[in-house]
Formats: structure tokens, sequence, C-alpha cells
């Protein structure tokens, strides 16, 4: 009798808990903008980021100034015009050069100057590089360009063995995990981070709030559900369409952008799971003890997808950061999971690496979940 | 004229007061722009400071020392390891103890001494291959200036041509002085494109809407109503970006206010201009709050911020153009670094004054049309 009273409490429970998931998702469906951030924004992020933006600087538009016509300068303007990454435009005055620089029609000039001809064959010649400055990172790796571009020339101009110019020390350079030096490589696996965070946290801000804000809510309060049914509820429409939004991304990531996929499956699926239940937990959470639809918003984007951009390790590193940013970058659930996919995708299941991550991920989420349910729980009773 | 004049007024005191008298409202309308200003001029940068890397010295010697050294004493490099044999370089790498794995040969010295080419490998952990191609260019002019030292001290000849770089408008290259500036559009954008959206969907979310359209409002009287408010919040949260810019960061100042505000105004024009487009296509506050978000995305993305638009894909350069914020961030770095006044701002202002244009006659166009 007593076994037969806790079958039928049991099935009476997935009854509440399976209406509850049906009324979420119809809500979801029919809801363009749900669909449109779980669904149309990932696909429009994968496409973006995997074909249109990229770290790695081609075809910089250069001004080259030629005033020396001797042919050692002739031949330096030459390997600035070889060089894959330059768009030269040559040109023998200065001051049209630098008109051009002030309407931002080329990012950088090169002046070889009227006496770089006499000062070469005293051992003592200067190439001057001017850089549009603004964009710091871009006027950096211009730099680097023209470095590299002098010493093709000046390389060529090496008779053999004399040692004129490649420095006694040379360095090898040799990149693990990316030889190509394909800046694809992180930020496909970096984006799925960044869909997670989406659907997990900024989606689900919202819908324990609204409930409050139409006075749904009181109206939960005198069905016999209860408040963990009511989490379980909430929670497992948003989890399927996040793992939706995963399977876009590895598919992409796979097919369209040919990313190395060096881990297995299993583990960088059970990772996104959890990682994906943190996320959703943080989001409850947020709306739950919000209650305002705006707040709980503008609350997620800022604690989950700002960090998961900015604090995670996906674009900047966590190394140069100052140490106060550091500490706080170990509460970032987001900093877990991008090391977990880097790794995943790219060197394969290093357990060194992996466990930790995943024993992090886990503790939060075990600890939000709770959190969430009491944040529900209490404001029922 | 003047009476339209007082409803518009009192439209915008009304709206004024919904947006800032609730407490919270108010926190996550000025906190999170100062809060996001600080992280972005602390953290976004590619630039690296503490880089741990391990070390494989086979050779041991009075030279290979001196190199390290040069390494250790460049305020950039951290080691973390003194590795002993070859096969546990994989395992330093691939557990992420160190970025970087500096494999010095054993006949390093002697090839050196002898006049012979010596070899450094450099391993790095390219999961992140940007920033492992920045350490390793930070170790090339490491290397770059062992040499300089090393041919001065043997008498061997100097490098004949060497490249001296002067850079324009940012002398030091500082990320920061490109992000911040930025940061005046892009908050700017996020904030009144999400609070016109919000405030007419929150309207009709509780039929309030209706209410307003019974009085004697004219819908333009509403719009103007709607957007003032949004403008004037969008103006409060650019100068607090502003102050930051400047008492904090202490970022110069090469423009002039009145040209920097007049850019701004224009700009905030034609960003209340699409939310009150988006709000007459949002049924609900989620609707509103999610399609901002939509577009903000791929605004952010395109805009030059943190990739270049130069290595975008043709295609993606030409969609750059009808995104305001590009616009934004140019103004803003052309007016604080550059210094240009209003008349070499052109390129930049037209564009956003065609944009304000069109969004705010669609947007009233739709005010007549669906919701009237």
């Amino acid at each position: 009798m007593e076994q037969y009273l806790e079958q039928n409490a049991l099935s009476a429970k997935m009854r509440r808990v399976n209406s509850l998931v049906r009324k979420e998702t119809r809500q979801i469906i029919r809801d363009p903008s749900s669909i449109a951030l779980g669904i149309v924004l990932p696909v429009l992020l994968i496409l973006l980021f995997g074909y249109g933006l990229s770290l790695d600087v081609m075809n910089v538009p250069l001004a080259v100034v030629v005033e020396d016509p001797s042919p050692a300068a002739t031949e330096l303007a030459a390997s600035f015009q070889l060089s894959p990454y330059f768009d030269v435009r040559l040109m023998t005055s200065m001051p049209q050069a630098q008109q051009l620089m002030l309407t931002r029609e080329v990012d950088g000039v090169v002046r070889i100057r009227p006496d770089f001809g006499r000062q070469l064959g005293i051992g003592d010649a200067e190439v001057q590089l001017l850089v549009h400055g603004v964009d710091a990172n871009h006027a950096r790796i211009i730099q680097t360009y023209a470095q590299g571009a002098l010493g093709q020339w000046a390389a060529k101009r090496t008779v053999p063995g004399d040692g004129f110019l490649a420095g006694p020390v040379t360095v090898q350079n040799r990149l693990w995990f990316n030889e190509a030096n394909d800046s694809r490589y992180f930020l496909v696996p970096g984006l799925i981070v960044l869909i997670m965070t989406l659907i997990g946290a900024f989606l689900t801000s919202l819908v324990v709030a609204r409930e409050w804000e139409r006075g749904t809510m009181e109206a939960l309060f005198v069905t016999p559900v209860r408040s963990d049914e009511i989490l379980l509820g909430k929670t497992l429409p948003y989890f399927v369409l996040g793992m939706i939004g995963l399977t876009l991304c590895l598919l992409a990531a796979k097919f369209l952008f040919q990313v190395p996929f060096r881990g297995s499956v299993a583990v960088l699926a059970g990772a996104s799971m959890l990682y994906l239940l943190v996320a959703l937990a943080i989001g409850l959470w947020i709306s739950s003890a919000v209650k305002s639809q705006f707040v709980a918003s503008q609350i997620a984007l800022l604690v989950t997808f700002l960090p998961a951009v900015m604090l995670s390790g996906f674009l900047f590193d966590l190394h140069s950061m100052p140490a106060m940013v550091r500490l706080v970058t170990y509460a970032l659930p987001a900093r877990y999971y991008v090391a977990l996919l880097q790794t995943i995708f790219l060197a394969g299941d290093v357990w060194a690496v992996i466990l930790p991550n995943v024993g992090v991920l886990a503790a939060m989420a075990v600890v939000l979940l709770f959190l969430t349910r009491r944040a529900i729980q209490k404001k029922l009773a | 004229m003047l009476e339209s004049f007082f409803r518009i007024l009192a439209l915008t005191r009304k709206e004024l007061l919904a947006i800032l008298k609730d407490p919270r409202s108010r926190f996550s309308l000025f906190i999170p722009p100062i809060l996001q200003c600080l992280i972005y001029g602390y953290v976004a940068t590619y630039d690296l400071t503490d880089v741990p890397y391990a070390v494989l010295d086979q050779d041991r010697s009075a030279a290979s020392v001196e190199l390290l050294a040069e390494l250790d004493g460049s305020g950039i490099f951290r080691r973390v390891a003194n590795l002993t044999r070859a096969s546990d370089i994989k395992s330093t790498i691939n557990e992420r103890r160190a970025l970087l794995v500096i494999q010095i040969d054993q006949d390093f010295e002697r090839r050196l001494v002898s006049g012979m080419q010596a070899n450094v490998q450099v391993i790095a952990d390219g999961r992140n291959s940007n920033t492992a191609a920045t350490a390793m260019g930070y170790v090339n002019s490491i290397v770059e200036t062992f040499n300089t030292g090393w041919r001065a001290r043997h008498g061997q000849a100097r490098v004949p041509v060497r490249l001296t770089t002067r850079a324009w408008y940012n002398p030091n290259l500082e990320t920061r002085w490109h992000m911040i500036p930025a940061l005046i559009g892009t908050l700017t954008l996020l904030q009144t494109l999400l609070i016109t959206a919000l405030s007419v969907a929150r309207e009709r979310e509780q039929g309030t809407f209706d209410q307003l359209l019974v009085t004697p409002f004219r819908p333009a009287e509403i719009m103007a109503g709607k957007a003032l408010p949004s403008m004037f919040v969008g103006i409060v949260q650019a100068t607090l970006v502003l102050l930051v810019a400047q008492l904090w960061f202490r970022i110069p100042f090469a423009g002039s206010f009145f040209t920097l505000y007049a850019g701004l105004t224009v700009f905030l024009l034609a960003a209340v201009g699409i939310g009150l487009l988006l709000s007459s296509v949002a049924a609900t506050m989620q609707q509103a709050m999610l399609f901002s978000f939509m577009l903000i995305m791929p605004f952010a993305l395109l805009s030059g911020l943190t990739t270049p638009i130069s290595s975008m894909p043709e295609v993606l350069q030409y969609l750059t153009l009808i995104n305001p914020l590009r616009y934004a961030i140019d103004m803003a770095h052309r007016v604080y670094l550059e210094g240009v006044g209003l008349r070499l701002l052109f390129p930049e202002l037209w564009p956003l004054a065609i944009m304000a244009a069109v969004t705010l006659s669609g947007a009233s166009w739709m005010f007549r049309h669906r919701l009237a």
C-alpha cells in the first residue's frame, strides 16, 4: 500500500513537471524573440565569426615614399610590394603620403630618405615608418610586418657565409595545436561559450521575472506544483535549446570551418552540459531574486555575458590581467569552460586540464542549483 | 506650437520619472557603464605582461644563461620551470603549465663562439594562437637585442639598416587609447536603443499605450516624448565614459567638446530611431529586449572595435557601411585622439544623419499606421 502511494506520488510529480515543461516549450516556440535568440543568433554568430572576423591582418594599405633613386631603395620598395601583408601605393612625395594618412586612406607610411643608398654604403641606413596609432594592436602588427619585409630584402642582399645581416642567434618558432596560426581555431570554440551563456543565462533571466511581472507566479502558488518542480520545468526546455545551439556550433566548426577536433565528443558534451546547467542556474537565480525583466536582463548581461567575452581567456590573455581582475576571473564559470573547450578542441583529452576544470564547474552547478531552489521556494512560502 | 512644446515636455518628464524613479533601474543605467569602462580599460588589450614560460637549457653555458637572463629581465616573461628532459616539453605545454617552452641545444655557445648560426627553439601553446604569436614576437625582439649586444662585444659588423617607427595620435601604441574612446559610442548605443525600445513595449504590455493614444497628443509628439529622455540618458552615459577616460585613465583629449557632443547628438538620433522602429515591431518587453540585443551583437562585432574592418571579407566590409556604431567609433577616435573639427568629421556625420532621418521617419510612419 505504502509502495503504491509512493509510486502514485512520483507519477503525479512527473505529470506536473511534464505539463510545466510543455507550457514553457510552447512559450518558447510561439515567441519569435526566444527562437531568434536561441537559433537565429547562434547561426548568425557562427557565420560572422567563421567567415568574417579575424585577428589576422592582411592587405594593409601602405604608402611607400621613395625619395632615393638608387637601386637599393627601389629593391627595398619592391620587397614591400611583394609582401602579402601590404597593399602598397608607391609615391615620391612625403606631403602627399601624409595627406593619405590624414584621411585614413593608408594605415602607414614607409619613407626611404634621399640619402638611403649613400648611408647604406657606410653601414648606417635608416628607414622610417609612420603608423596610424589609433588602433594600437593593428599598428604594432604593421610594425612587425614592416620589419619582416625589411628583413626579407636584407636577407636577399646577403652574400652567403658573410653573416652580413642574419643575427648570430636565430629563433625557430613552433606553434603547437595551431600550426597555420589561424585565429578561427580559437574564435570558433570560444563562440560556443558565448552562445551557451546567452541561451543559458540571458534568456532564462527573463522567464521567472516575467511570471512575477504578469502575476502568473501567484497563480502558480495555488496549484499543487512544488518549487523544485517549477525549477525543473523552467530548466529542461532551455537545456534542450542550449544543446541544439551546441550541436549547431559543433557541426559548423567541423564541416564549415574545418577546425580540428582532437578530443572526444563525449567529454565535450559532458563539460558543455555541466556549463549549461551552471548558466541556467545563474539565470534563474537572478530572475527569481530580482523579479523585474529589465533589471534581471541587465544583471545577467553584466555578470555572465560580458565576463564571458572579456574575462574568460577567450580573447584576452588571463596572465596579463591585473592581479585584482585575475582574482575575479576565478569566480567566473566561463573561465573554466573556455579552458576546457580550447583543450578538447585543439589539444585532445588532457586529463590534467579537464579534471580540475570539470570539478570546479560541477561544484558551481551544485551550489547554484541549491541557491536557485531556495530563491524560488522562499517566494512561494 | 507652444502647446505642442509643453505637451512634449510633460511626456519627457513622465518618461524620465519612469526610468529614474526605480533605484535598481537607476543603478543599472549608470553603474554598469562605469564598471565596464574600468574593466575594458584594464583588460581589453592584446599586450602581454606576465607570460609563464619554461626552459630546457641543454647547454648551460655562459651564453645561454645570458640569453635567458635577458628574457627574465624583460618584465614580460616569468620562468615557471626548468626542464631537464625533452620529453617534459609535451606535458608542460599540454597541461598549460607554461605558454612557451624555450629549448637551447647543447652546442649553443660553441657555435656562437665559432661564428656559426646558433638556434633557439620556441614552442608555443597555440590554443589561443593570437596570444601565442604575440609572445613569440616578444621572444624574437629580445633575441634581437641579445644579438646586437653580442655583435658589439665580439667586434662583428652592426646591422646596416634599422627601422625607426613613429606612431601618430597614440605615441606609445596603447590599446587602452583605442578602446576607451570607442566605448563612448558602444555603451551609449546599447543603453539608448534598449531604453527606447523598452519604454514603448512596457506601455504596450501594461496597456497604457492605448490610453496615451486617446489623449490630445499627436503621434509625432509621443515619439519626441519617447526619444528625448533616451537621448538625455545617452548623453549622460557618454559623459560618464568621457570622465573615466580623462580623470581615471588620463587619455589626453585632442579635439573639442563641442564637436564631440554635436557628433554624439546625430549618432543618438540614429540610435533612438532604430530603437523606436524596433519597438513598433516588438509586442512585449521580452521581445524588445531580445531583438535589441540581437541587433547590438552584429553592430558591435562589425564595428572594428575588436577586429579590424580591413581584415574582414569584402562583403562584410560593405555591411559595416550601414552600421551606425562603426561611424560612432570612428567619430569618437577622430575627435578624441586626432582632434579633427566638424568639417573633417563630415564623412562620419552624413551617414549617421541619413540613418537618423530614415529610421525616425520610418518609426513615425509605423506609429501612425501600425499603432494608431
